[in-house]
Formats: structure tokens, C-alpha cells, sequence
């Protein structure tokens, strides 16, 4: 703990605090953008790196990476996807290394990031208790949100440019009761479960990892037998981050294939 | 305020309790397919492996933001 007369609960309240500028709506977390942001970058330029420079001899280690990753993905969005569109191995491969870096950011010692930022705000002339900084931005509902908002926006765009906006509408319309009285039923059913797709995979990645962080917080406040009982929950965690990257992204390239396909 | 917290461990207890109940369930039912299945067809274990380890997360995913939400009811509110 940074300092000693704090209570179990200011530390926790502390540690999930965002950064935040301005108000109401327009409420800005300073630290969820820089953070994905630059984990967005790192993604950028150490891929577009290998691109430059891979020819076909001696590959070095982390074009071996790079190119695991990329046949990996090839290979998911190949037997997932069943249409035809160029768009969908990127961005596949986008949103499962983005989130699996912002992911592996929980990975770093709880008090690491928010103690550096508070010492840098000091220095600063900040008062060092009031200096918040949430360094995991898939922590942040309003990040994953906005990655499955920019999912369900394709999902329309795709549907409408497939089937044409009567094709949508049809879609929605007449399955699964096919009988024009009970049009205005199915409607609800089928725009709940459009709707639901896009919150559930929000949810189900900000549920992991905030529940993921919050119990390296809670163990972080037991002193000094802390460390093993890190050791096992970060053990555990190599197997969660991945893992929901991957499930946000499998369920990405589906929701998008559902939307190609015709009835 | 007595009646509050005791309420609210309840609520924790059934939080944790319930997300427990059925994601027990849902590994006990996918890993015995899972082996009955590798059983029937070992040429089809690796690639049903994947399959079964995507379907864990999103058995896992409900349960963990239960525990979530029951831990952060206890210790920070």
C-alpha cells in the first residue's frame, strides 16, 4: 500500500477509479484512451515492422511470432467464416491482438502504474491522492463497449449491403412465426436478440477482467503472503487473457458471418 | 445497518453460490462430451480441444462477473 492510513476500501475505490476530464456526458477517461492508444500503436508499428522487413531467409524470433499469429487467425476466420470479404481476417487480427495487449496490461503489478503516475503527479504539484490512473483499459465498460459498438455497426452495414434493407427487414420480420399477424412478435424477438449481441460480448470481457483485476487488488492487500497467491491467480490469468481475446474476436468474425448469410 | 450488511453477505453468498452451482454444471456436462467425444473419435481430439476451451470461457464469463460483482459488494461498498 502506498501510504498507511488508508482503509481496504479507499484502496480499492482508488485503484478503480478512472482518470477522468470533464463532466457529465462528455466525461473523458484520460487514462482508458492513452492506455489503448498506445497499446495500439505498439500493435501498429511492431507488426508493420515484420511486414517491412520479412524476406525468405532467416526469420528472426519475432517474425516467427508475428507469423503464428497471423496464420493462426487465417485459419479461425477460414473455418468460421463462410462468405467472402477481405475485410474480416484484419480486422479479426486487429481486435484479438489490440484486446490481448490491453488485456495483458493486468498482468503488471496492481500498485506499479498507479504508484509511478502518482509520484510523476506529485512532482507535478498534484496532491498524489487524487491522481487516478486505471492502466487496464478493457477494465473500463466504456472501452469494451465502443469495441462492440464498432462490431454491431459493421453487422448492420453488412446486413443491409448483403440483403438489401427489405432483406433486413425481412430478417427481422418473419422468422421465426411466419404468418403476417404475428410480424410485430417476432420484430421484438429478433431486434432483443440483435441488440443482445453486442452488450453480451461487451459484458463478458468487462466482466472478466474487472473481476480478474479486482481479485489482484484484494490479494495485494493481504501482505506478505501475497506473493504466491499472486503467483497462482496470474497463472490462472495466462489462460483467461487470451482466452476471452479470443472469444471476443471467434464471436466477432460469427456475428459478422450470420450477417453475410442469406435465408 | 446490521440488517443491511447481513443482507448484503446473503446477496454476496448467493452471487458466488449460484455462478458456482451452474458453471459447475456446464464444465462437468462439457468436459464429459468432451472426452466421450475424443473417445469416439481421437483423430478429432485437437481440433474439438479448441472448440471446448472457447465454449469454457463463455461457460467461465457469467460466473466471473458474478464473482465480480459479489466481491466488489463486499469489500467496496
Amino acid at each position: 500500500m502506498a501510504s498507511g492510513e488508508l482503509t481496504s476500501k479507499d484502496y480499492i475505490t482508488h485503484h478503480l477509479t478512472n482518470w477522468s476530464v470533464g463532466e457529465g456526458f462528455w466525461t473523458v477517461h484520460v487514462d482508458t484512451l492513452g492506455w489503448s492508444i498506445f497499446m495500439g500503436l505498439i500493435f501498429l508499428f511492431s507488426f508493420r515492422a515484420v511486414a517491412k522487413t520479412a524476406n525468405a531467409g532467416v526469420p528472426t524470433k519475432w517474425q516467427c511470432a508475428v507469423e503464428m499469429v497471423v496464420e493462426f487467425i487465417d485459419s479461425t476466420v477460414k473455418s468460421t467464416f463462410h462468405g467472402k470479404n477481405p475485410l474480416i481476417a484484419p480486422l479479426a487480427l486487429t481486435i484479438f491482438v489490440w484486446v490481448l495487449l490491453m488485456n495483458l496490461l493486468d498482468l503488471v503489478p496492481v500498485d506499479f502504474i498507479p504508484w509511478t503516475a502518482q509520484q510523476i503527479g506529485a512532482a507535478m504539484g498534484y496532491d498524489p491522492h487524487s491522481v487516478y490512473m486505471k492502466a487496464v483499459p478493457t477494465t473500463d465498460l466504456n472501452m469494451t463497449i465502443a469495441l462492440a459498438l464498432g462490431v454491431f455497426i459493421l453487422m448492420i452495414y453488412y446486413s443491409i449491403k448483403m440483403k438489401g434493407i427489405g432483406g433486413f427487414i425481412k430478417e427481422l420480420t418473419t422468422q421465426p412465426f411466419n404468418t403476417p399477424w404475428l410480424y410485430w412478435f417476432n420484430f421484438i424477438l429478433e431486434v432483443v436478440a440483435l441488440l443482445a449481441k453486442p452488450l453480451s460480448l461487451a459484458l463478458r470481457l468487462f466482466g472478466n477482467l474487472y473481476a480478474g483485476e479486482l481479485i489482484f487488488i484484494l490479494i495485494a492487500m493481504t501482505g506478505l503472503y501475497q506473493l504466491p497467491m499472486h503467483f497462482v491467480w496470474a497463472v490462472f490469468h495466462l489462460l483467461v487473457i487470451p482466452l476471452q481475446a479470443f472469444i471476443f474476436t471467434i464471436l466477432t468474425v460469427v456475428y459478422l458471418s450470420m450477417a453475410h448469410e442469406h435465408h | 445497518m446490521e440488517m443491511v450488511l447481513g443482507l448484503k453477505l446473503i446477496a454476496v453468498a448467493l452471487l458466488i453460490g449460484l455462478g458456482a452451482l451452474g458453471t459447475a454444471i456446464g464444465f462437468g456436462t462439457l468436459g464429459g462430451k468432451f472426452l466421450e467425444s475424443a473417445a469416439r473419435q481421437p483423430e478429432l481430439a485437437p481440433s474439438l480441444q479448441g472448440k471446448m476451451f472457447v465454449v469454457a470461457g463463455l461457460i467461465d464469463a457469467i460466473a466471473m462477473i458474478g464473482v465480480a460483482i459479489a466481491l466488489y459488494m463486499l469489500f467496496a461498498m
